[in-house]
């Protein structure tokens, strides 16, 4: 008998389970290849994995601790946090701990030093652990105690989600990246539009993303309730591992005739940058109808947008420049990679010339924890990937998402804006870096 | 196994920010996460809550992060069991991995109100609304599920894996 047809997920799930074929609602044990926490999960994770009565974890080149919320640490149980997570490693002799100074967002880290790849099952104690589906993997987030168990046994139980497929075509817009459109599949589908799925994202305007613009949407997909977000490795991902993979890889793509719960369509040259609206990710609307919005705060950075090429979208436009004197523009290189290399394209430079404070590498303000938390009544933009009630700071106080360009030209203007009002129309350089 | 409680009722896509703000995740004790269980929500839930008092909500509860302290700090603040049209993934594996029932019934959640006493069966998941004397029924737990609960959670289910792996 033929083997069922399957979709790039279906396939590394079967593979990691030993089986030819899975298929949707089934539910199996899966062989993992990371798993992953961070300052605020890792410590729960080691309680439950203690509790279990293992005394080492599965794998210590599989078992990675990165320390990038609260950190540097912001006050004392912080630091006590990191702590847990310091000696957890030393005493496990886990090969990735990355401490300050060569840390990073843990999402942005990871790929970086290829300790994520192609064809690979990765679970974090973090919601944005999707995001290396921007490079073929199935990745999902899961809680502490899944973690600690699957420190222990290498292995987790899932069930197998049905796929639905984005077809992204189209000629893109000037300063149009990965992150409006996956703001505008939000948008479009709602905040659980794939509660329990598998988000693929396909189609010709996807193969001329970077691999940052594919990060940033396969990151957001948990915006969405997806489990994972994945689009199928080519020639760009290739590119982007060939220099960083530390083990072989597999590449997995979806067969033609495989099944998705449904297929949806966009043309891309009908999505303009997009702006999210308080207080949920799905509240989109063109930047050009948000109207007349001042805000105290812009944060240029995350998971999500703190990537090389974000910082460089961010510097074409405030070369030069000055943020507006109402208004606070705080921004955050991903990793101490991406810092080093911003350093030496003059992109610190301009930012600090433009009033901009810089940060070291942290999730800090995303999530309210430190470096740009906001007070009542404050309004922020943020290319960040929630915006919550309360997220960035106090109940009373307002997030708006964006990608990197909208956010820097806004930071300019003192109120959210199009990036053609601070940049020449039609000018050299409004194509997003990398875009092809 | 039989829960008993007043009923909190919250409205639709009730984020892990909303359920236990960020600001307090610099720490993972159960009972300091507790006293801050939906504080930006509806402060009053934390001053009134009881042990067994039951949770209500519309769709998608529980979306947003990974973060375990969500349903850790429910659970602590006395939350017997958590009824919703529908759940966010991560939070419905969390919870259930720390012994915490959820049960997904969309005509319970559209009837029953803010304060009324209700009474769930888990096992035949059935929900009784005792203030307006109606029954509703909820989506069956998924029999692994049930075997998480008996036992406690995944860690003491795991132990038990163990123990009787041993045993053999």
């Amino acid at each position: 008998m033929k083997n069922s047809p399957m979709t790039i997920t279906e396939k590394i799930l079967a593979a990691h389970v030993g089986e030819k074929t899975v298929s949707p609602g089934e539910l199996i044990e899966v062989r993992i290849d990371l798993a992953l926490a961070n300052d605020i999960t890792a410590p729960l994770a080691i309680q439950a994995f203690s509790e279990i009565g293992v005394q080492k974890v599965f794998n210590k080149n599989r078992v990675v601790l990165v320390p990038d919320h609260f950190t540097p640490a912001k006050d004392i149980p912080s630091a006590e946090q990191c702590k847990i997570l310091r000696e957890f490693a030393k005493a496990q002799r886990l090969s990735h701990f990355f401490e300050i100074g060569q840390c990073g967002i843990e999402h942005v880290l990871l790929p970086e030093k290829g300790l994520v790849l192609p064809g690979e099952l990765v679970i974090g104690a973090d919601s944005h652990t999707c995001t290396y589906g921007g490079m073929g993997a199935f990745s999902t987030g899961v809680g502490s105690t899944d973690l600690g168990a699957a420190m222990a046994t290498g292995k987790l139980w899932l069930k197998v989600p049905e796929s639905l497929k984005f077809i992204f075509y189209g000629k893109i817009n000037p300063w149009v990246s990965g992150k409006d459109f996956i703001l505008h599949t939000i948008g479009d589908i709602g905040v659980d539009g794939a509660r329990y799925q598998a988000m693929e994202f396909c189609g010709e305007t996807i193969r001329k993303l970077p691999m940052s613009g594919r990060f940033t949407m396969a990151n957001m997909a948990i915006e969405a309730g997806g489990k994972n977000g994945i689009m199928e490795p080519d020639e760009i991902t290739l590119e982007f591992i060939k220099t960083r993979a530390i083990r072989p890889y597999k590449i997995y793509r979806s067969d033609r005739d495989a099944h998705y719960a449904e297929v949806k369509e966009y043309d891309v040259s009908k999505i303009h940058p997009l702006v999210a609206l308080p207080h949920i990710p799905s509240n989109v609307r063109d930047v050009r109808e948000v109207g007349k919005v001042e805000i105290d705060q812009v944060v240029i950075g995350s998971c999500t947008n703190g990537h090389l090429d974000d910082l460089r979208v961010a510097g074409r436009i405030l070369k030069g420049k000055k943020v507006a004197s109402s208004l606070r523009l705080i921004i955050l290189p991903a990793t101490q990679e991406i810092y080093r290399q911003a350093l030496k394209e003059g992109l610190i430079e301009i930012f600090i010339l433009a009033g901009a404070a810089v940060s070291t590498p942290t999730c800090g303000p995303c999530l309210g924890g430190h470096m740009g938390v906001l007070a009542e009544g404050e309004r922020a933009l943020a290319t960040t990937n929630r915006n919550f009630r309360g997220r960035m700071g106090h109940a009373g106080s307002e997030v708006y998402l964006s990608g990197p360009a909208v956010a820097a030209a806004s930071a300019i203007k003192g109120r959210i804006c199009h990036p053609e009002e601070v940049m020449k129309k039609g000018g050299k350089g409004s194509r997003i870096p990398g875009v092809k | 196994m039989k829960l008993e409680g007043r009923i909190w009722k919250f409205g639709s896509d009730i984020d892990t920010d909303a359920i236990i703000p960020a600001r307090y995740l610099n720490q993972s004790d159960p009972g300091e996460l507790a006293k801050h269980a939906m504080e930006d929500e509806r402060p009053e839930f934390i001053k009134g809550v009881k042990k067994g008092d039951i949770l209500l909500a519309d769709k998608n509860f529980g979306c947003g992060s990974s973060r375990e302290h969500a349903p850790l700090a429910l659970k602590a603040a006395g939350i017997s069991c958590i009824i919703a049209k529908s759940f966010a993934r991560i939070f419905f594996r969390n919870s259930f991995n720390l012994g915490l029932p959820l049960l997904e019934s969309s005509e319970a959640s559209d009837s029953i109100n803010d304060g009324d006493r209700v009474r769930v069966d888990l096992n035949r998941g059935e929900i009784i609304d005792q203030t307006q004397n109606k029954k509703f029924s909820a989506t069956p737990i998924p029999p692994f599920m049930q075997e998480l609960l008996q036992d406690g959670g995944l860690i003491p289910h795991l132990r038990k894996k163990r123990l009787n792996r041993g045993r053999r």
